[in-house]
């Protein structure tokens, strides 16, 4: 058996770890790139979102380096994400392909199932064990979550342009090799010491923008044109909804953003009263959130078709009237272009920049 | 500025509440009628989609919503001068364990949100998944707008399934939902030589905008038309328990179910499966339908895809070279 699993974000990292702790062998697709989505758009249904085809992309990639069994996440509704398993097993077996599918169902579907998949990805580990790696190695994503929150605060104030990008990827090169309990925290004291020790000019001008959207494409880098370091550079301090390891722990809590999902449910009232699935009232109430918190701008980022947030985005222009606050959302899918999302986004920031100058000299 | 569930005055006894003529109207309607007469409202509903509603639905909606809900906007328009209240009910869950659309989850939500004015929208939660109690309790808390007595509460929905019921009989043994709900029974079951199955979401399948009058085109060209309110609800859980995972929204695994049951059965000579651009489940069930198509050789099956800008034309041309299609396989 030669599992493997789709790209998104940093998500390989985690992977990896747990594959090396359980012991089995995996070999990982080559990171997502225009080959990527062009094989996935090959087979994919037509108006289904971006994820489903590049992820169908990623899958075809894996099983040509030799990956034999397929990982993916399940779900109950009522986004269309929890049916993605069998529509890649359907779509890649009409395409001739031969494979097994492991479908990592969440509890809420039934607690013999989950642990079921979890006993063939942990051979011969007892329930306890299982649950011990799973602990380890989400402390130390949760520390690469926290990095990456760092990053996106901090790296519009660097001096020299950069160098936040590369202390941040030298912090990752650190806490990668860490095993146990103790060298996950000595990794994540050195990791943060990298970062903390990039030369940053705190009195910069910054703008505070907010990223919501759908959780794909705000992790992924490719799908979203890297728009987060891009932002950056630009001088703008970022603060987003979704991170790797809140949105994969059932847990209510989300620690690395440090609100609890019924806050954010009370945030999105009366705008949006009930969850629609995916990330569309987590979208809507950390905008409001955002406003809240005296933010210069919100940046919405979902796939085309994606139906949650479809219905935040129908809702925000209300936000954005009622909080005053600037808000933009940008809708993705194979055919955009990345010049044109970036000139929007460029336009939108000098918005923002001149907004906020205005309102220092009136003194608002 | 916002209303919600509950509000603290009551509704005059004589409100007019208007309910559109789209997405679950075509489900729900003689219930939802029933249950608001039982309350002592007046209920006035929209009439069919015109280009007109089409126009106002599409200036107001956001790009990338579907063309269905997009329409509903339209009606809700249509209907703003006429009525105190406009019945915009978030139905969340129809049985245990599904779902429907997300969509429909924020419906009302989505409805506030459209820029025109619109009257107080009555939001109930209609929601199985939580259990009969909760149901009820919700139920009796929308209930409270109108009166106090949980009685007449429960008489009024009462009344409202028992119209339900009737209507649905109806629909089962043949006759439209435009023709059940606008009273002229029993006046369509027309016999052609060719059976096609239409599979797709009862808003598309029975609003003729929507779908440019297909099924009176079918008929005019000599075939006869099923939809999968003809087939028995137990019928369409079995069909739909055959996916290798459970569906987890309602209406789809009714789609489905029918879709799979004329395969099955080999009852029809062709399938056409409408589906409206950029709808989440359609994408998905479209290879789920289509898969399961090829494996069953004989029974063609076609999806028409239809959006704001769908042209009758090449509808036409399409859906007559199928049935040509059809015809000539039946000669050879």
């Amino acid at each position: 058996m030669k599992v493997t699993a789709p790209h998104m974000g940093k998500l390989d990292l985690i992977f990896k770890d747990i594959f090396a702790r359980t012991g089995i062998d995996y070999v990982m697709p080559p990171r997502t790139s225009a080959k990527t989505m062009q094989l996935g758009l090959r087979y994919s249904p037509e108006f289904a979102c971006l994820p489903l085809k590049v992820t169908i992309g990623n899958f075809i990639e894996a099983i040509e380096a030799g990956a034999d069994t397929l990982l993916m996440a399940g779900g109950v509704g009522p986004c269309r994400f929890g049916y993605y398993a069998e529509i890649q097993k359907c779509v890649l077996q009409g395409a001739g392909y031969e494979f097994n599918m492991l479908v990592l169902e969440p509890p809420a579907a039934g607690w013999k199932l989950f642990i079921d998949t979890l006993r063939v990805l942990a051979p011969g580990k007892s329930i306890y064990q299982i649950w011990q790696i799973i602990k380890i190695s989400f402390r130390k994503a949760r520390v690469m979550d926290g990095l990456e929150k760092y990053a996106l605060k901090y790296r519009a104030y660097e001096v020299h342009r950069g160098d936040t990008t590369k202390a941040h990827k030298k912090a990752l090169e650190i806490m990668e090799p860490a095993i146990t309990d103790r060298e996950i925290t000595a990794a994540s004291e050195k990791a943060f010491a990298v970062m903390e020790a990039v030369e940053k000019d705190m009195d910069k001008s910054v703008v505070k923008v907010g990223i919501v959207g759908e959780f794909y494409i705000l992790l992924e880098p490719f799908v979203n044109f890297d728009i987060e370091e891009y932002l950056g550079h630009m001088g703008v301090s970022l603060e987003r909804s979704v991170y790797l390891t809140d949105w994969i722990s059932p847990s209510p809590k989300n620690q690395i953003m440090g609100i609890t999902d019924e806050e954010i449910a009370q945030a999105a009232k009366p705008y949006l009263n009930h969850f629609v699935g995916g990330e569309g009232l987590p979208s809507v109430g950390h905008a409001i959130i955002y406003a809240k918190e005296g933010f210069d701008g919100v940046i919405q980022l979902f796939p085309f078709t994606c139906m949650p947030d479809t219905i935040a985005k129908s809702i925000l222009p209300q936000i954005s009237r009622d909080f005053d606050i600037p808000v933009i959302s940008f809708v993705i899918d194979e055919q955009t272009g990345k010049a044109g999302i970036l000139t929007r986004l460029e336009a939108f920031i000098d918005l923002l920049a001149s907004r906020k100058k205005h309102r220092e000299l009136v003194g608002v | 500025m916002y209303f919600r569930g509950t509000w603290g005055c009551n509704l005059a006894l004589s409100a007019t509440i208007g309910i559109p003529q789209a997405l679950l109207y075509y489900k729900y309607y003689p219930l939802w009628e029933g249950f608001l007469k039982g309350l002592g409202a007046e209920v006035v509903s929209s009439n069919v989609t015109t280009k007109r509603i089409v126009n106002a639905g599409t200036s107001v909606a956001e790009n990338e919503l579907c063309l269905p809900v997009k329409i509903f906007f339209g009606h809700l328009i249509e209907l703003k001068d006429k009525v105190d209240a406009l019945f915009v009910p978030r139905v969340i869950s129809v049985e245990q364990g599904t779902y429907t659309c997300p969509k429909f989850l924020g419906l009302p939500d989505l409805a506030r949100a459209v820029d025109a004015k619109l009257p107080k929208i009555l939001d109930p939660t209609f929601n199985t998944r939580l259990g009969r109690r909760h149901f009820y309790e919700a139920l009796f808390d929308f209930g409270k707008t109108f009166t106090n007595s949980k009685y007449k509460i429960w008489r009024a929905w009462m009344t409202g399934v028992a119209a339900q019921k009737a209507y649905q009989k109806k629909l089962l043994a043949g006759v439209s939902p435009l023709e059940a709900l606008g009273g002229d029974a029993g006046a369509i079951l027309s016999t052609g030589d060719l059976k096609i199955g239409i599979a797709g979401h009862p808003y598309n399948v029975h609003d003729p905008y929507i779908n440019l009058n297909l099924i009176k085109k079918l008929k005019k060209w000599g075939a006869q038309v099923v939809t999968e309110e003809m087939i028995l609800p137990r019928v369409l859980e079995h069909e739909a328990n055959k996916l290798p995972k459970r569906l987890f929204w309602s209406y789809e695994r009714e789609v489905v179910g029918a879709a799979f049951h004329w395969l099955q059965t080999r009852t029809v000579d062709g399938i056409i499966y409408i589906l409206s651009f950029a709808c989440g489940q359609d994408s998905l069930i479209q290879v789920l339908l289509e898969t399961e198509a090829k494996k069953h050789e004989g029974i063609p099956f076609m999806s028409l895809v239809i959006d704001e800008h769908s042209g009758e034309a090449g509808l036409i041309t399409r859906v007559e070279a199928f049935i040509d299609m059809l015809r000539w396989r039946s000669l050879s």
